[in-house]
């Protein structure tokens, strides 16, 4: 059997690389390998708490603020801190402008690419394209005027010759089945999307500074002060500008990315019986109602489908979540063939792979940095798909009528959604209701404010003669790409140690003790391929996870001296 | 003015009617063709007459090659250039430059996608621009960043070792960034350590200012070097005043007026965030200025204090971040709030007046630079 090799795998955040055993027209076999390593878990130990959340943050500057929301999360409960209600309502709209800003980037700019072939769009009739958009929503670029100038540009940039970024792709290839017209309008969009990505993203700037890597969380809170009556200070003029960049937010949501997502997906149906995967699902769960802390709080809910059946939600218990390192280059004290809680954890990096330069992984052995985690023995996929099906099989309202709407148009039933397929749709649907819901989380913070409410950080515990000699703690949060935890051991007012589970380290987790793929491996099996020399549909199944391999590698000391663990995501 | 007119008036000044058709076909209109060249006057600390200077420039060349290299990376910086807004990223990825080569954005993968990067590097040798986000790890080969099954240290050798130059986007790729903190696990360097045969530019930042990544592309298009550096190669025009020196709470600082404790009235009423643990006085950055996003905010305009992201070593050197700066080990001096006003005008005058002194010796590297040109 043929063996090939896709790195990089472009398109995605991070060093990510995929090996394939190619036995025919399919994929028989599949590894994926994190190649990139730096250690933040092992340079937090003894620092500041209160810092974590600025050097967590770093782990990635895609999914940009997820890692300081889990980081304060995880001290305030380790600390047993509840923070204001305007805090929670503002970490919310971050939250959610976070989730729908990275979906549509991922959608057009590192996924589109996959489905969409440029050059045809140079073909396209600009009057069809435009009846074609019209029929799909009343976007107001819609017209053959503007299609042209879109096609005019874009030819005039292929006739300088230098097509930078575009150059060399696998235009042409017979997997890529839209017409001209619908190539044409995605490109058009493609380009929309990225002069909307930064207006839009200035609410995180409002609210925190700058984007990526805002600066505004504080264990307890937020540092972003209200006050209506000053100029440095949430005031009736920014909470207005924010309420309009969301207005704008849901309108190219509703009116770009979810036409052109059902749009693209009616000519590529078959993708809705490949790239299934493990089957397992996990959601933490995220958005609370209010600062109790209690799952039941949450809008988007806790829980887990198991073996594919939307009949049940199961709960989500932390204690049964454990990491293996039998195909990852750390080692465990205890030897190899055991998973450890992240609380429980001990090794050390010890690279055993090829010296670079080198041609292939040996993948009978150990072949990433990213470690292997699994829920009570089993591989399991987070993400928004996990987080639709949880929601869906709970009963969500909001979750529930975009699902089926959704399915409606295509004409597809709820198994559809167990592929690479139902994948990028949830990704889709999730925005969607999303984008819905933010303006209730300012309203909501809005008629806090109006009631006198300007109260954004809880003080008692800020400082750290206030905090008990040990404590430790874990805080969730569902990013973008899916289940985030971060767990830390708090001594002497220092971190003992620290570690993180994120949504990559579950997906592009390499094999167990057991053997087990992760979940990217366990979907690219049976990938049909129409030309294995251009594996196009590869990229197109582990583009559907939306991979983020930045967050590479976590180190911690659970004895302050003795072995050290490394975490890989 | 429509489109006629500005033809016929244009018709008798060649360089203007030049620089019309060539934009427009470029499917950017007049108008904003030369805001972007206000912006660029202004990022780059120029009086607004310079504008004209840098259309001419910018009319003239034709999109230099630009490849962007990932390493020990969280891809901040390249958010932070899909954030980019004068010109934004689909200009300066359609129009501006040839971005042949950078693993979030190309459509390419695996081999196909490593040929467009060794193509640009064999072809446009000594020509083309690279920029690197991300430190280089040195520790055990190189074992810590593998693109391509190739180390970071091989590939930037090769890819720095021959640009016209390097631009070091982000504090990582500056000076090692957060890898390098300590214990530093994998021996994580900024760029210039790893190649030091390489021309370099820092642009710290964590992220960098994406205007002032194309603020210093500009001026290398426009005014054919690069420009003047700092002690640690930093462009003068972006990190040559400190924070503190251009923060615009600085009079609150002056009349003792500080925030100790977060959300409090002092706190709603912008007053100085030093006691908070603000890096503004020990950080040279543009961002009271440049600010982000559009020019929407700064960290101190939202509440929180600087973190001194721009300087090297920060993450030990300025942490724990909100303990006050006579907390931070390596600033010397015992200063207390009531007499660092004083002490750090004298640290300023210093500072400044090593500036001066280093911005004359990169002058003369600069114009030995030029002759190769």
């Amino acid at each position: 059997m043929a063996k090939i090799v896709i790195d990089p795998i472009t398109r995605i955040e991070g060093h990510l690389r995929i090996e394939a055993e190619v036995n025919g027209d399919r994929v028989a076999d599949a590894w994926s390998s994190s190649t990139m390593f730096r250690g933040i878990e092992k340079i937090l130990q003894g620092r500041d708490p209160r810092d974590a959340w600025v050097f967590t943050q770093r782990f990635c500057g895609v999914c940009t603020t997820v890692h300081a929301i889990a980081a304060i999360r995880s001290v305030e409960n380790a600390l047993g801190i509840r923070i204001p209600p305007n805090a929670e309502l503002i970490r919310n709209i971050i939250m959610g402008v976070q989730n729908v800003h990275d979906h549509v980037i991922h959608f057009y700019h590192l996924h589109a690419l996959d489905w969409v072939d440029i050059t045809s769009a140079l073909k396209a009739d600009p009057a069809k394209t435009s009846a074609l958009a019209a029929s799909l929503s009343d976007w107001p670029l819609n017209s053959a005027t503007y299609f042209k100038g879109v096609r005019d540009r874009l030819a005039a940039f292929v006739k300088t010759g230098r097509l930078g970024p575009f150059a060399n792709a696998w235009w042409g290839h017979p997997a890529y089945k839209l017409p001209p017209e619908a190539n044409l309008m995605a490109t058009a969009h493609y380009l929309e999307a990225l002069e909307w990505q930064k207006d839009i993203i200035r609410i995180h700037a409002i609210l925190g500074s700058k984007n990526p890597h805002p600066q505004t969380f504080l264990v307890g809170g937020m540092a972003i002060p209200i006050d209506p009556d000053s100029q440095n200070a949430l005031n009736a003029g920014t909470l207005a500008e924010i309420r309009g960049l969301l207005a704008r937010t849901k309108d190219f949501v509703e009116k770009v990315y979810l036409p052109d997502l059902l749009a693209i997906a009616s000519f590529y149906k078959e993708w809705a019986t490949i790239g299934g995967g493990v089957g397992d699902f996990l959601c933490y769960g995220d958005f609370p109602s209010d600062n109790s802390g209690k799952a039941e709080t949450l809008w988007m809910p806790r829980g887990m489908i198991r073996n594919r059946d939307l009949s049940r939600v199961y709960p989500v218990e932390q204690e049964k979540i454990t990491e293996y390192v039998d195909h990852s280059w750390y080692e465990y004290a205890g030897g190899p063939g055991k998973g450890l809680h992240p609380w429980d954890g001990a090794t050390d990096h010890a690279y055993t792979g090829p010296k670079p330069p080198y041609e292939y992984l040996n993948t009978n052995e150990k072949y990433s940095w990213v470690k292997a985690p699994r829920y009570d023995g089993l591989p399991v996929e987070v993400g928004p798909l996990a987080r639709c099906l949880t929601a869906y099989a709970a009963g969500h309202r909001e979750m529930k009528t975009a699902v089926d709407m959704v399915l409606t148009k295509l004409q597809l039933g709820t198994d559809a959604l167990f592929s690479t397929l139902g994948r990028t749709a949830a990704r889709g649907i999730e925005t969607l209701v999303l984008a819905r819901k933010l303006p209730e989380w300012l309203d909501s913070l809005t008629a806090n404010i109006k009631g006198g409410d300007y109260a954004v950080h809880n003080g008692e515990k800020w400082d750290p003669d206030t905090w008990p000699k040990e404590a430790k703690g874990y805080g969730w949060h569902e990013a973008p790409r899916g289940a985030l935890g971060h767990w830390i051991r708090i001594k002497d007012g220092k971190i003992l140690n620290y570690q993180a589970v994120v949504p990559s380290t579950w997906l592009a987790s390499p094999r167990d003790a057991k053997g087990r793929r992760g979940p990217y491996e366990a979907a690219l099996v049976g990938t049909p391929l129409a030309d294995p020399k251009r594996p196009l549909e590869i990229l197109r199944t582990v583009h559907s996870f939306d991979p983020c391999l930045a967050c590479a590698v976590h180190l911690f000391d659970p004895d302050g001296g003795g072995a050290v663990t490394v975490k890989a995501l | 003015m429509d489109r006629k007119d500005k033809q016929k008036k244009g018709s008798g000044e060649e360089p203007c009617r030049k620089e019309q058709t060539v934009w427009e076909q470029k499917g950017i209109s007049r108008r904003d063709f030369l805001k972007f060249c206000t912006a660029m006057s202004a990022a780059l600390a120029l009086p607004a007459a310079f504008a004209p200077k840098i259309a001419r420039a910018l009319d003239d060349v034709k999109r230099p090659a630009l490849v962007w290299l990932e390493f020990q990376d969280c891809a901040g910086d390249t958010e932070a250039l899909l954030r980019a807004s004068s010109p934004s990223v689909s200009e300066i990825v359609l129009d501006v430059l040839s971005l042949d080569y950078h693993e979030t954005l190309m459509a390419a993968a695996g081999r196909q996608a490593e040929e467009n990067l060794w193509k640009t590097v064999r072809e446009q040798r000594g020509k083309y621009i690279a920029v690197v986000e991300g430190s280089i790890p040195m520790k055990d080969g190189g074992v810590y960043c593998c693109v391509g099954g190739r180390s970071a240290l091989d590939i930037a050798r090769e890819v720095c070792g021959n640009a016209f130059a390097t631009i070091a986007a982000g504090t990582c790729a500056a000076g090692g960034g957060i890898p390098e903190a300590k214990p530093n696990p994998t021996g994580a360097v900024g760029v210039k350590d790893a190649v030091p045969a390489a021309t370099v530019i820092n642009l710290p930042g964590c992220p960098l200012n994406p205007d002032n990544l194309t603020a210093t592309v500009v001026h290398y298009l426009t005014f054919g070097k690069l420009p003047d550096t700092d002690s640690r190669g930093r462009p003068l025009f972006a990190y040559g005043k400190r924070i503190h020196d251009n923060c615009e709470r600085r009079p609150h600082f002056d009349a003792g007026q500080y925030v100790e404790v977060w959300g409090n009235d002092a706190h709603r009423k912008g007053h100085c965030l030093y006691k908070m643990g603000c890096k503004g006085p020990e950080t040279y950055h543009n961002c009271p200025i440049q600010r982000y996003n559009e020019k929407t905010n700064w960290p101190v305009g939202a509440g929180h204090g600087c973190i001194g992201c721009s300087e090297a070593n920060f993450w030990d050197t300025m942490s724990p971040f909100y303990g006050r700066l006579p907390n931070v080990p390596g600033f010397g001096v015992e200063l207390t709030a009531d007499r660092i006003g004083a002490g750090l005008a004298i640290a300023t005058a210093a500072a400044f007046a090593g500036h001066g002194v280093i911005s004359a010796l990169r002058k003369d590297k600069d114009s030995e630079g030029k002759k190769e040109e």
